[in-house]
């Protein structure tokens, strides 16, 4: 089934997912024929920022797979011998007070890091689809009554409420750490995710669906969903991102289970043995840079996601780097316009200029 | 008048949420913990103090959930948040009294200074999008991706233990006595610095990419190309125009993250054993205190609500779109 949506309205507003896909061929291909469908369709990929963030994503789902296995010691194997050693060949990144390798407790936290931040973005985000998209979508009371609840959960802080429901479960799994996230963590994404609904429900290609008689839930399925596939990935980017702030900050402050590691135990450690006291910095640096790493991985998808959503952001930067080459500084008012010739459905011949003001 | 009675149903509603929430998360838990401090203090408290915790708790078994539920409103508008088992008797409600000024004093300047630093830095990168200033767009995206205890740990090793130019250990120096003198005051100052400056590092980088790219957006809008065919000097174009619609989202937008960076605050004030409402709830977390913790969740909430007012009171002060309907 092809894409509804690059067929039947190409002149929808810009700023729209809907849209994109429409404009932009013609910025990739410099003057060139508008590429095929198929092309088109995968341009996110070719944006520099997501393949470098997606890159990194890699890097870390390989070490939470094989982590455990190529760790050099036992991060739990204490050696008092080796009290916080500086980084050294046997001890990459150095050992802690009681001796345990620290370079290993990082390769082995990476496991329960990555297993709760996806999870618990995909439980999130399949929280905010649900409840946005019908908010959206049906309208009415029940809209009313979906978008107080997303209201309601974005004005109540998280943190503090996942700290006060886990500090009261005695023994936390990883199962109950990702459900409290979740549950706290959908309702950025279901409000982006309705008022996008909003705007696409009264189009010309949802409306002929209804006039076909299509049954509601093949519309929310064949025709809703399929436009809200980049704001629904950036809704995980973030949710993830967000589940992985929280647990670690869990896990920092010794709610979550000490008994398995992640990168936040491990600075849970640190903090609590006075390591930047005694100016063990290997033992808190590396794990704040991973998280750091991960974060600004998965920033980097977004950034690619947004460029790909608002073709202003992503002719920004081309235009930008034309500009530079004709040495010319940009300024104030000028616009990028993208000139399509040919308007109504024939999107072959493309053409993009910078006005001066 | 429409839209504020809209707002005025919503926060309601959201307090009373937040309420209920309070009221329902330690009914859903196994309940034995707090029945086990209780029994534990059983001689020393007396029986209006144990029945006030039965009723946040839910421990009393004969009433109905309802009645329960009636009873907890009851307790609620009386002030009684239950006693501290961690300082044993206090009143939670005295102990919330002494920590929130500390943490809304700290968060609310801090947070005011990052907004403020932040959007100008945001609308400045925005107009000069495509020069240098993109450079600064991966360091802000490296602050907005690590946690503020890191943030913290990092300070503090910078300026506390190698530099040693500033105290990095509670709120003001141990050995005065709180008194509104200048010695004091400065000593506050001081004991502040390094966590304020904490929190602007790392929430003013959100504020930075938001505006930026509102910036960029607002940019091409007709009515900036419009200004600046008039010949209006480019600063004023800049300011008089684009910042000037860009930010009403950044407005919106600092509402709604407010509980965000709260969140991340509390946990900061761990790091620097900085006195407020944030330490004291790890101190509870750390001995089961959970009247404490209750009573420091819903103070933080309904907190975060009034915060989000304000902002809404701002935010119609400067569209002047929402005054219209009324």
């Amino acid at each position: 089934m092809s894409d509804p949506t690059s067929t039947s309205s190409p002149q929808a507003a810009p700023t729209t997912v809907a849209a994109a896909p429409a404009t932009n061929g013609t910025f990739s291909d410099d003057l060139a024929p508008a590429p095929a469908m198929g092309r088109r369709r995968f341009l996110f990929l070719r944006n520099a920022k997501s393949i470098l963030g997606l890159s990194i994503i890699g890097f870390f789902v390989v070490l939470a797979i094989v982590g455990p296995w190529i760790a050099p010691h036992d991060p739990n194997a204490v050696n008092p011998s080796a009290s916080l050693e500086s980084p050294s060949w046997s001890h990459w990144l150095g050992t802690s007070q009681t001796g345990q390798d620290i370079f290993s407790q990082l390769l082995v936290g990476t496991r329960g890091v990555m297993v709760v931040g996806f999870s618990a973005g995909i439980i999130a985000t399949a929280l905010a689809v649900v409840i946005g998209v019908s908010a959206g979508f049906i309208g009415g009371a029940g809209d009313e009554v979906l978008s107080m609840l997303s209201n309601i959960f974005l004005v109540i802080p998280s943190l503090p409420l996942i700290i006060i429901i886990t500090a009261q479960i005695e023994g936390n799994s990883h199962l109950t750490i990702i459900l409290v996230i979740a549950l706290t963590g959908w309702a950025w994404g279901a409000r982006v995710l309705r008022s996008q609904t909003l705007s696409l429900r009264r189009r010309d290609f949802v409306e002929a669906a209804r006039a076909n008689g299509e049954r509601r839930w093949r519309i929310i399925g064949f025709e809703i969903l399929p436009n809200l596939t980049a704001i629904i990935a950036s809704t995980f980017i973030n949710t993830v991102t967000a589940a992985v702030l929280a647990e670690i900050t869990l896990a920092y402050i010794g709610v979550a289970s000490l008994s398995d590691w992640n990168w936040g135990t491990i600075l849970y450690w640190a903090q609590s043995s006075g390591a930047f006291q005694q100016g063990a910095w290997w033992w808190y640096v590396p794990a704040g840079l991973c998280v750091a790493l991960l974060g600004m991985s998965l920033a980097l998808i977004n950034f690619g996601i947004d460029e790909f959503v608002n073709p202003r952001l992503r002719s920004t930067g081309l235009n930008a780097r034309t500009l530079r080459q004709r040495h010319i500084r940009p300024r104030v008012g000028f616009t990028p316009v993208v000139h399509e010739v040919g308007a109504s459905g024939d999107r072959t011949k493309a053409r993009k200029e910078a006005d001066h003001a | 008048m429409k839209n504020l009675a809209r707002k005025a149903i919503f926060f309601l509603v959201t307090a009373w949420a937040a309420v209920t929430l309070n009221f329902f998360v330690p009914r859903l838990m196994p309940g034995d913990p707090v029945q086990s401090l209780l029994t534990r203090y059983q001689g020393q408290m007396s029986t209006d103090a144990i029945h006030s915790l039965y009723v946040l708790f839910g421990l009393d078994e004969q009433s109905s959930l309802w009645q329960q539920y009636l009873d907890y409103w009851g307790q609620l508008f009386r002030g009684d948040l239950g006693i501290s088992f961690y300082q044993f008797p206090t009143p939670v409600t005295s102990i919330i009294a002494q920590t929130l000024p500390w943490t809304i004093g700290l968060v609310g300047v801090a947070t005011v200074i990052s907004f403020l630093l932040g959007t100008s830095i945001g609308a400045y990168l925005g107009w000069r999008r495509g020069t240098w200033a993109d450079l600064l767009i991966p360091l802000t995206t490296f602050f907005s991706s690590v946690p503020y205890f890191w943030i913290g740990l990092i300070v503090i090793t910078l300026f506390g233990v190698i530099w040693q130019v500033l105290p990095f250990y509670g709120s003001y120096d141990p050995g005065l006595i709180p008194y509104p003198d200048w010695m004091f005051i400065s000593s506050v100052i001081e004991h502040g610095i390094l966590p304020a400056l904490t929190i602007v590092l790392s929430s003013m980088a959100g504020w930075i990419l938001s505006m930026r790219n509102m910036m960029v957006t607002v940019s091409s809008e007709d009515y900036v190309t419009v200004a600046h065919a008039k010949g209006l000097p480019e600063r004023q174009v800049m300011t008089g125009y684009a910042a000037r619609n860009a930010v009403l989202p950044q407005i919106s937008g600092f509402a709604l993250s407010l509980g965000f960076v709260v969140g991340g605050t509390l946990v900061m004030e761990q790091v620097f054993s900085y006195q407020g409402i944030g330490f004291m709830l790890f101190k509870a977390v750390g001995a089961k205190d959970y009247p404490l913790m209750q009573g420091i969740f819903l103070i933080i909430t309904l907190s975060v609500l009034v915060a989000n007012i304000l902002a809404d009171i701002v935010y119609t002060i400067l569209d002047p779109r929402t005054r219209k309907e009324s």
